[in-house]
């Protein structure tokens, strides 16, 4: 019970003092969630939208595969992008394996159809409301997308913070193509794994409870702009 | 806004529309042609296919048979880019009263300072002053209708149609709204209008169309339609009886 009393005691002061290691470790791990996020954004919103406003056959097998890979577990999504970027693989010859780039990779892998089926969804909604307005000012489904997305943007940045924290929580996939090298890969949750392992209880109850702060911080926000997008009426529920 | 001369065409008709769903008759118009000056005011019970007529005449429905023509031609993308349309619940975007005008104008390439200018005077043809930086979805409804009227009016649009705009809205503010539209009228801009209150036909209309089961049971002058209605089904409708 003392010693970990006195681990909780080391694991503050490392926050506390800013400890380079810990923090670089912290700042990484962002840089990389940060970073796979913003490109499923780029990716996920406009082929998510494109799925609400479009008809064509074959749109609702395509949304059950989208809906279906939003819980596809990370491990196989590390292996699959571990196979692709392996020396013997179709990307072996960008040697990306076991760097923040592999981790990014794999990171857009599982969030873009998170931020695509919640893009869909909200966007779907929205478009029921104004689809007789818009055709009646003369503006077709496709072209609708840009007024549909900004219109659902309160809506779509919980859509982000969502597909953020399944990023930043994540440890099966990076863990596979980053290798959790020392000042290289190294990010919090493969840090904790390695450390806890090792009995190095305070570094990895520092990251712990950073990890916790940053879901708890996202967690407010999504619910802040939720609370707000249902008084602006954005939820129809 | 655009003044249009009052002997400019500008002459909706149709021939032979109908659309059945299910064995149904929802809409069965075999001629009707809208020309006259002033407000056309389309009046029946519930399910009596107004709805359903005002958005044919504006192209956002296909009728399984029939035509909609515009000065006898076949409704084109040109003829929809000179109507606008108003719904019985207006549809805002998500965004500030000016910033809904700014859509449309937009759409229209006008230049910063144009734009500015013309919400400026649609703001205030609105009585919506003041409010340009406000959320629209944060107006109150009959202000909500006004802009919806507005952001329509910005168009320039030669036939604006009108979907019972003022059925959920309080005495001043349906006051405020047929001010409007009288004023557009005035301009030249055709109005049709999908109504159920007698009083309001009586207030607006120039001619009247009494729709019933679908169907167009009689269209004439407002006076003449009011006064000395030809069919049953319009005076029973007009003396107030509970039609279906």
């Amino acid at each position: 019970m003392q010693n970990f009393a006195s681990e909780f005691s080391r694991a503050a002061q490392l926050v506390l003092t800013g400890d380079p290691d810990l923090w670089a470790i912290v700042v990484l791990s962002l840089q990389v969630s940060v970073c796979a996020v913003l490109i499923s954004a780029v990716i996920g919103m406009p082929v998510g939208a494109a799925l609400a406003v479009a008809r064509f056959p074959g749109r609702r097998a395509l949304i059950i595969l989208m809906n279906a890979l939003m819980g596809f577990p990370p491990v196989v999504v590390g292996l699959l992008v571990y196979l692709m970027l392996s020396r013997s693989g179709p990307l072996g010859v960008l040697e990306l394996l076991y760097t923040p780039t592999a981790m990014i990779i794999a990171q857009t892998v599982l969030v873009t159809p998170i931020i695509a089926a919640l893009t869909r969804q909200v966007v779907e909604l929205l478009a029921e409301e104004y689809s007789e307005q818009l055709r009646s000012l003369g503006v077709s489904r496709l072209a609708s997308v840009p007024t549909l997305l900004w219109d659902a943007r309160l809506a779509l940045v919980t859509a982000l913070l969502a597909g953020f924290g399944r990023a930043i929580a994540e440890v099966g996939a990076v863990i596979i193509v980053g290798g959790n090298i020392n000042h290289v890969t190294r990010v919090m949750t493969t840090t904790i794994a390695l450390e806890t392992s090792k009995g190095n209880l305070a570094l990895a109850l520092a990251l712990g409870a950073i990890l916790i702060g940053i879901a708890v911080a996202v967690n407010a926000m999504v619910s802040a702009l939720t609370l707000r997008a249902e008084q602006e009426g954005l939820r129809h529920a | 806004m655009r003044d249009l001369m009052p002997d400019m065409p500008n002459r909706l008709e149709i021939s032979g529309l109908a659309i059945e769903r299910k064995g149904r008759v929802l809409l069965d118009v075999p001629r009707l042609s809208l020309d006259g000056p002033g407000p056309t005011l389309i009046l029946g019970p519930n399910g009596a296919g107004k709805s359903l007529l005002l958005r044919c005449l504006h192209g956002l429905i296909q009728a399984d048979r029939g035509r909609v023509l515009q000065d006898g031609l076949d409704l084109t993308a040109d003829h929809k880019a000179r109507q606008a349309m108003v719904f019985q619940q207006p549809v805002l975007l998500r965004r500030s009263v000016a910033a809904n005008l700014d859509f449309v104008l937009k759409r229209k390439r006008l230049g910063r300072s144009a734009r500015k200018a013309r919400i400026a005077d649609l703001l205030a043809e609105g009585g919506l002053d003041g409010k340009a930086r406000q959320s629209a979805r944060s107006l109150s409804g009959g202000e909500a209708q006004r802009l919806a009227i507005l952001r329509a009016l910005a168009l320039d649009p030669e036939t604006l149609f009108l979907d019972e705009p003022t059925s959920a809205l309080d005495p001043s503010a349906t006051q405020a709204i047929e001010a409007m539209i009288l004023r557009a009228s005035d301009r030249g801009v055709r109005i049709v209008m999908v109504t159920h209150d007698v009083g309001q036909a009586r207030r607006l209309a120039a001619d009247i169309v009494m729709m019933q089961g679908g169907r167009v049971v009689e269209h004439g002058a407002a006076r003449q339609v009011l006064e000395a209605p030809k069919c049953q089904a319009s005076r029973q409708y007009l003396a107030g009886w509970l039609v279906t």
